[in-house]
């Protein structure tokens, strides 16, 4: 199984009924195609960069969901015949993840590693001495 | 502020003040200008994963035009620049983000 990140466009002229409708049903088809959703987030309506077709706005919508490469195949057929969604993105994100969990991993064992002394920030008694040398000695930098 | 990680990028000048007593040329030409330390903003931040939702942050990447910057002029580094470019074309496919802007 694999992770995927939709975003798909929908048309700004719908109404939010219509709206929850196509959310359901859309949802519906990932479940039917052996996927299951894990998170389905309304972004609302935006501006879009550029126009596409003729609109200017879109509700964004994102799902996260779980599932083979047949089911984004059936998912992604099913977005692009319907005529209310103008745009959709489609991004496999299970290995992103893992890569940022490794990554995170590392850090964590470098810190437990790391000595808790931190000697780095004695010299901080330059506040008082600072004005009078900034008057005979300009930053150089 | 020095303990601040987000506007690191000037954190170190203070302190750089007392360091230079020894070293700098007194009465040298005094060349004023500032060279700000370039890093990249995302291992400074620690930003793992570059989302092309993010458009905030993408956004100060991308030129008025809507091109992307390149790394001589954000100090971003090589892994991070690729990554942000993958997340700009991404972001433009969706529009969240322009392909070229009408200035």
């Amino acid at each position: 199984m694999r992770k995927y990140e939709i975003i798909f466009i929908i048309r700004p002229d719908m109404e939010e009924e219509d709206l929850n409708k196509l959310v359901t049903q859309m949802e519906g088809v990932v479940a039917g195609a052996g996927g299951k959703v894990e998170r389905v987030d309304r972004m609302g309506r935006r501006r879009l960069a550029y126009r596409v077709g003729r609109h200017q706005d879109g509700h964004y919508v994102l799902f996260v969901l779980e599932g083979t490469g047949d089911t984004l195949k059936e998912l992604e057929r099913r977005l692009g015949v319907t005529d209310s969604v103008i745009k959709f993105l489609a991004v496999r994100i299970d290995e992103e993840q893992k890569r940022v969990e490794k990554l995170k991993a590392q850090r964590a064992a470098r810190e437990a590693k790391r000595p808790k002394t931190k000697p780095a920030s004695p010299p901080q008694q330059l506040v008082p001495a600072a004005p009078q040398q900034v008057e005979e000695l300009p930053p150089q930098i | 502020m020095p303990g601040q990680r987000g506007n690191s990028r000037n954190a170190g000048r203070p302190s750089s003040g007392p360091r230079r007593e020894g070293g700098g040329p007194p009465g040298g030409p005094r060349k004023q200008f500032f060279r700000r330390r370039k890093v990249c903003k995302f291992c400074d931040e620690k930003i793992d994963v570059i989302d092309y939702k993010d458009v905030k942050l993408i956004g100060q990447f991308v030129a008025e035009r809507g091109k992307i910057l390149p790394r001589r002029l954000t100090g971003t580094c090589s892994a991070h620049q690729h990554a942000l470019t993958t997340a700009i074309k991404r972001a433009r496919n969706i529009a969240l983000l322009p392909f070229a802007a009408v200035v």
